[in-house]
């Protein structure tokens, strides 16, 4: 193209791509250009287009229109092993592992080193996997079995995966979601050195602050079209927040001073067992007083979700106490717990915060359609459903083409409106919220950090169980750090050093004393990767 | 020594199980054979069983897979020898041509049969359950059907495969020489099983076949990202099944009955599917199952025949000898009761699989 300052062709060139769904236009001429040596930002919200574009590229959709170029020449990328074979490779951001599977096998697979025709070469693909982590400065096992590793050390088993397979091209879709501080900077440092090596990489992310350390050039979509592309130096924060939306979002939520009041949840020696029997929460005492934000910090997998299943009554309480507003609830059920001013958002929202295929309407009165005004004895009152309903879609603004529509033809960020538009309504003395805004746009995170400092101005407890440490330090009075079951120390969320609370999530704060971190390791992280 | 053996004998209660382990070890230079000769079909069933559910497809229709298969390969060899193929003859293991047409004709059936399976629960994604339900009751009903009109016909017979006869200076070696007879003294398909079900551990574990099944039937969103067709791998994997269940049916029918009979599988199906479970989806593991199950049909038969002396004997003849039949489905209900929860399938086994569709 004429006009062009690039001595070199780029790597990867992508040129007026637009893709066509019915009534949506996913892809509106999106032009993106990734040089060899390069790590470069995609930025979008959710829907956006990010995830038809990187489709294209992988060979899992199909342009209506426009041209995909590697190093200058059109190619036709026909499925995700043509895509491979022309040296792009994908981590997506739930990895694409085995855990039953050694890490061998897992990078193995699809591209297997054979002794000949029938049997699989294991000695020298242990070997070259060896020489690749040398290489990198990764530490690993190859025999140890995937689920058995932590998420940071996964991820590398993805990274590695693709450098097995000699990618130049790498896409990285949300890479840092599910890691700590601390490993992100490790995996930023692989990163570089990946670029350094001349790899091209597409880096895939929501945090702005993350894409503005990494990356090279910003590329950012927003509604199918490329709103602009830049650089750090050119740009900030704020200014790429309201490329995404198109608006002026507050990043940070001014959440004010908190006047908490008397404990409304106390939590007294509880000790939780996981489906398979071992103890997972190990004698944890903590208390939530109303009006404030009690956030709980923790790596996945130690021992939040059993907590929370405990309080909330959808777990076995194995010994200890739960009190709610002065009365003893340990072990009752979530009914009773929810007739007792408990309300739960939960972490997995398909699983437990509705039922995709019912209607709207019935979404919203799933934890009181029982009782009046829903239910007149054994007969549901519809039309009191449907008003309350209507009310709270509006107040919510959960946008659905119709009350009546059912939960599954929403959006990720309207399901989750959907959920907290049920738990938030009505007069509730504890909220639990589990993972609030996993997977959400900047939009939607800002929409329901404002309504949950909203109900804590109100005078409502609140427990915050978050992965994602910002969103904890963000909205929390005190900041809880959970690892391997215990709570090992609770700090100022105000005066709270992002760096030392990511070190007590991944250590425990033991090393600082010299005695090692002992007991079996991080719990399943499979969870990650179902 | 025959002091110290009766006085072992005449302890009270504990004396019996003295009596019955003497009995046990009295009686294997007998039995030994039968034990693997019972255990074949089943094993034959789970490793149909572990190429469906490797790969993430629930197959509750092994038993339907068997019985067609035996109902094709006995009339199969019947047509044979109506017309005109010679019976007996003095091939080994009497393999006449009837018998062998019976077991590819059986081979042959078995992978139709799974085609329809791996239609019904790759393609059109019926659940997978309904499926092999399906496949159950219609193989039941149908067969017993046509065989009540084609029977009339009184169709000829083409009898049953041979066992190998082992040398008599190998049985009489000492110690050993009733196993290596035990294991050899067989029909041929029952003999397939030993390299079989090695041959299938080996590859699964050590094959690129047996990475990608194993990883489809856990993950196979992950296979399909790093370019393995999930849905062909499921399709070949279903159907090359049928051969083993083919080579069940076949051995029912052409090695230990001689003909069809209604019904003669009897649940064997799922108890492969339940020794697949015990055997925790390993080939090695389901094959030492099916032995386990299969040893109380080996005790039933010789207790029939050669019941113990003495006060055991009385105790054990007393016992209605459909007890000892029972045993084998006694057997599976407790493994699917208890020891299952410490035994993980694949974890995408029944879930039909939807690849991303390309626009």
């Amino acid at each position: 193209m004429t006009g062009s300052e690039h001595v070199a062709a780029p790597a990867l060139e992508m040129r007026g791509i637009t893709k066509r769904y019915p009534g949506v236009l996913a892809n509106d001429r999106i032009d993106l250009d990734v040089r060899p040596g390069e790590i470069h930002g995609l930025l979008g919200e959710n829907g956006a287009g990010k995830s038809t574009l990187m489709n294209i590229l992988y060979g899992l959709a199909v342009p209506d229109e426009g041209a995909v170029l590697l190093d200058g020449q059109e190619v036709q990328i026909d499925s995700p092993a043509d895509a491979i074979r022309r040296g792009i490779s994908m981590v997506h951001q739930h990895f694409m592992l085995v855990p039953v599977l050694s890490v061998a096998d897992n990078i193995l697979l699809g591209e297997e080193t054979m002794a000949n025709a029938i049997f699989l070469d294991r000695t020298e693909a242990h070997r070259r996997i060896d020489e690749l982590a040398q290489r990198f400065g990764f530490e690993i096992d190859p025999e140890a079995p995937v689920g058995s590793l932590s998420v940071g050390s996964q991820q590398r088993v993805e990274i590695l995966k693709a450098l097995y397979r000699e990618a130049r091209i790498l896409v990285l879709d949300e890479p840092t979601a599910v890691l700590t501080p601390q490993e992100t900077k490790e995996i930023f440092a692989v990163l570089r050195r990946l670029a350094q090596e001349g790899h091209s990489i597409v880096f895939i992310s929501h945090k702005l602050y993350e894409v503005l350390e990494i990356a090279d050039r910003i590329t950012v979509i927003r509604r199918g079209r490329v709103v602009g592309t830049t650089t750090p130096a050119e740009t900030d924060e704020e200014q790429l927040a309201e490329m995404m939306v198109g608006r002026e979002v507050q990043l940070t939520v001014d959440r004010g001073e908190s006047s908490p009041g008397e404990a409304v949840l106390k939590v007294d020696n509880l000790v939780v067992r996981n489906e398979r029997g071992r103890e997972t929460v190990h004698r944890v005492s903590f208390e939530v007083r109303a009006g404030e934000i009690l956030g709980v910090a923790g790596v996945a997998g130690n021992g939040q979700d059993e907590l929370v299943g405990a309080i909330t009554g959808l777990r076995r309480v194995a010994s200890g106490t739960v009190t709610l507003g002065g009365s003893d609830v340990t072990g009752h059920s979530p009914r009773a717990m929810h007739e007792a001013g408990l309300a739960h958002v939960p972490g997995d929202r398909h699983r437990f915060g509705m039922v995709m295929s019912f209607p709207l309407t019935d979404n919203l009165v799933l934890t009181d359609y029982y009782r009046a005004p829903f239910a007149r004895g054994p007969v549901r009152d519809e039309a009191a459903v449907a008003e309350a309903a209507i009310g709270l879609i509006e107040r919510f603004d959960v946008r659905t083409p119709s009350p009546f529509a059912a939960g599954s033809t929403l959006s990720g960020g309207n399901q989750q409106k959907l959920v907290v538009a049920r738990e938030f309504s009505g007069d509730v003395r504890l909220l639990v919220l589990d993972q609030p805004t996993r997977g959400l746009d900047v939009g939607s995170i800002e929409f329901i950090h404002r309504q949950a400092l909203a109900k804590r101005d109100g005078g409502t407890a609140i427990l915050l169980v978050s992965a994602e440490l910002d969103e904890v330090l963000e909205l929390s009075d005190r900041i809880a750090v959970m690892y391997r079951g215990e709570i090992v120390a609770v700090v100022d969320g105000r005066t709270a050093v992002k760096e030392d609370i990511g070190l007590l999530m991944a250590t425990g704060g033991r090393d600082r004393d010299g005695s090692p971190a002992t007991g079996p390791g991080p719990a399943s992280t499979t969870g990650s990767v179902a | 020594m025959d002091a110290l053996v009766m006085f072992l004998y005449d302890i009270p209660l504990l004396g019996l199980l003295f009596q019955f382990g003497g009995y046990v070890i009295s009686i294997l230079p007998t039995t030994g054979p039968i034990f693997l000769f019972a255990a074949a079909p089943i094993a034959l069933g789970s490793l149909c069983g572990l190429m469906n559910e490797r790969s993430g497809i629930v197959n509750i229709g092994i038993e339907g897979m068997m019985l067609t298969s035996a109902f094709v390969s006995a009339y199969a060899a019947s047509l044979m020898v109506a017309s005109g193929a010679t019976v007996g003859g003095d091939a080994p293991f009497g393999a006449s041509t009837p018998l062998i047409v019976g077991v590819l004709a059986a081979m042959i059936a078995g992978m139709l049969v799974s085609s329809l399976h791996a239609w019904l629960t790759i393609t059109i994604r019926t659940d997978q359950i309904i499926s092999g339900t399906i496949i159950n009751i219609t193989a039941l009903g149908l067969t017993s059907y046509l065989n009540q009109i084609l029977s009339k016909a009184s169709p000829p017979n083409a009898g049953t495969f041979q066992p190998f006869i082992v040398p008599a200076d190998i049985v009489e070696l000492p110690v050993i020489g009733w196993f290596i007879n035990a294991i050899l003294n067989q029909r041929p398909i029952t003999l397939s099983i030993i390299v079989l079900v090695i041959a299938m551990q080996i590859l699964l574990f050590r094959s690129r076949w047996g990475l990608r099944t194993r990883a489809v039937g856990e993950h196979p969103k992950a296979a399909e990202t790093v370019g393995i067709d999930v849905i062909r791998l499921r399709y070949r994997n279903v159907i090359l099944g049928g051969i083993f269940a083919g080579l069940a049916g076949a051995s029912l029918a052409l090695e230990s009955a001689g003909s069809f009979q209604n019904n003669m599988t009897v649940g064997r199906g799922f108890i492969a599917l339940a020794a697949l479970i015990f055997g925790r989806w390993t080939p090695l593991g389901a094959f030492g199952a099916a032995i386990l199950f299969t040893a109380s049909e080996a005790l039933e038969r010789s207790i029939r025949f050669v019941p113990p002396p003495g006060q055991l004997g009385e105790i054990m003849i007393g016992i209605p000898l459909q007890v000892y039949g029972a045993l084998p489905y006694l057997i599976t209900i407790v493994v699917l009761a208890g020891f299952v929860g410490r035994s993980t399938a694949p974890a995408a086994v029944g879930q039909p699989y939807e690849r991303e569709r390309r626009h």
